[in-house]
């Protein structure tokens, strides 16, 4: 446990001392939701689906997660070459605890983003539906953060340079995010891309992050925690199980 | 002097190269023992598995008693390393670095905290002990590395190339670090270096590795006389001629190397 947390204390420390980063890094979603929010209001609105900005902000808030959490791994091919991750591997603690303890402070890290960003979206005149239903919101932030941490820490453990690994998430993050109905409603759309959104974890999460603030909801808020449940636990397993087969 | 190090039949394959071919030696407790060789003849390997980064393909591993392929948590807390390259977190201060080992090590705090200060008065860096690493030079950043090592108060020091890229002041101090260590704290050192003049003073046995087997073993003296030369440099070579090796890096190294180039490209 104490390493865990020192593993993850240390995450925050380099979190803290990254300075511009820190602001830079709300800077895109944050442009997401200001020009799409308000770019597309009009329209939505006049479709008769309410206010878009109210729609979008759930979206944007599983977006800043997705992109701050799904590159985390490129910290892990950092410590590989700048040799700390030696440090960690000699040291008498599991694989496990090294995997957990990176992968809470990179969560802990998505988190903060995500906060972030609805608290701007507040100042921009989004209300939540019901400020109790936000701890089921932060819940889902938590998950969908570690989750995404993880598969990248394990993309981070199999990968060992930087052109691979950003080949692999650049990839994979593009039709995550896009295919997931954070930028609009699952109900209208052709069948295929209904199956993608269906098989997509993330849809999930923007789904009941969508229920939790603004209460629509696609799947149901009962099957997202499922499926939310069942990738996290098996990202973490898959992470796990990569972290025990680095060898230096 | 009992063995604390033991090594019998130690093997590691990869696909095609055996990088390590049956070896069988032993430290003794108490001992500066140098490991020499060849860029590519197996040293960093043997430590890697000495040190549990790397599994054998077969053979046995004890250190202090501990089977270190069966026991890997327990053997750990017995050795200390200072790598070839840093391994420190440039992004935390020299303070930090050290808590964060310790708590690794499951040191009590209090104990940690006293052993902390005593090091790095030890390796003056106390006044900088705030600063973060980054800002540090390589031989302030190698002797941070040894007070890290020594933090859990380990029984074994590996040492991997320790001298490597410092200058002579650094070096001379270093070895009386070391040395102090060996006869204060009765600590076994094992390192690695390509300077045999180095190896000659300070070793008490030697072992010169090449091709993966062990192709001599015992005092400097005693590999002289076998070579019939005046130093430890002449036996060396004679061991295992003057051929400049192609070094045959493991995948993992290479590509290690790879990721460097592409990062000071940037």
């Amino acid at each position: 446990m104490q390493a865990i947390y020192i593993l993850w204390l240390r995450q925050m420390k380099k979190y803290r001392r990254s300075g511009l980063r820190m602001v830079l890094s709300i800077v895109q979603p944050l442009v997401y939701f200001l020009a799409l929010g308000y770019g597309f209001n009009y329209i939505f609105e006049k479709a008769g689906r309410g206010s878009y900005i109210q729609f979008i902000v759930p979206g944007v808030i599983a977006q800043t997660i997705l992109f701050t959490s799904i590159f985390w791994g490129a910290n892990i091919i950092f410590d590989k070459q700048f040799g700390f991750l030696k440090e960690t591997l000699v040291a008498p603690v599991s694989r496990m605890t090294v995997m957990l303890g990176g992968s809470l402070g990179g969560a802990t890290i998505g988190v903060i983003q995500g906060v972030a960003l609805f608290l701007i979206a507040l100042i921009f005149g989004f209300h939540p539906y019901s400020w109790t239903a936000l701890a089921g919101t932060l819940l889902c932030m938590a998950m969908l953060a570690f989750a995404m941490v993880s598969f990248s820490s394990a993309i981070g453990a199999v990968v060992n340079d930087m052109p691979s690994f950003m080949a692999v998430t650049n990839f994979l993050v593009v039709p995550l995010f896009f295919l997931s109905g954070s930028m609009f409603p699952l109900d209208n759309i052709p069948g295929v891309m209904k199956v993608i959104a269906a098989v997509n974890p993330l849809s999930y999460a923007v789904d009941a992050m969508r229920a939790t603030l603004i209460h629509q909801s696609h799947f149901g808020l009962a099957t997202d925690f499922l499926v939310m449940t069942g990738t996290l636990i098996a990202l973490t397993i898959f992470s796990v199980v990569r972290f025990r087969r680095i060898e230096a | 002097m009992e063995d604390i190090i033991t090594v019998r039949h130690l093997t590691k394959k990869y696909r095609e190269v055996t990088a390590v071919n049956d070896v069988s030696f032993a430290v003794q407790e108490g001992e500066i023992f140098g490991f020499l060789g060849p860029n590519g003849a197996g040293k960093s390997t043997t430590i890697k598995m000495l040190t549990t980064l790397l599994l054998p393909t077969s053979g046995e591993l004890w250190l202090a008693g501990t089977d270190v392929v069966k026991h890997q948590s327990e053997a750990r807390k017995v050795f200390g390393i200072v790598f070839q390259d840093p391994s420190l977190d440039g992004d935390l201060t020299a303070l930090e670095n050290l808590q964060l080992h310790a708590v690794l090590y499951g040191l009590d705090r209090r104990k940690a905290a006293l052993r902390t200060e005593e090091l790095l008065k030890l390796v003056e860096l106390w006044e900088r002990k705030d600063s973060l690493v980054k800002t540090f030079s390589g031989g302030m950043k190698r002797r941070l590395e040894i007070a890290r090592g020594l933090l859990h108060h380990p029984r074994i020091l590996f040492l991997d190339e320790p001298t490597l890229g410092l200058d002579a002041q650094t070096r001379n101090l270093l070895w009386n670090y070391i040395g102090k260590l060996n006869r204060e704290e009765g600590m076994t050192i094992f390192f690695t270096t390509h300077y045999l003049g180095e190896a000659e003073a300070v070793a008490h046995r030697i072992a010169i590795i090449d091709h993966g087997r062990i192709v001599a073993f015992g005092t400097a003296e005693e590999l002289k006389n076998q070579t019939r030369t005046d130093s430890l440099e002449q036996a060396y070579l004679q061991l295992t001629g003057t051929a400049v090796r192609d070094e045959t890096v493991s995948s993992a190294d290479s590509k290690r190397e790879m990721i460097r180039r592409v990062i000071t490209n940037r």
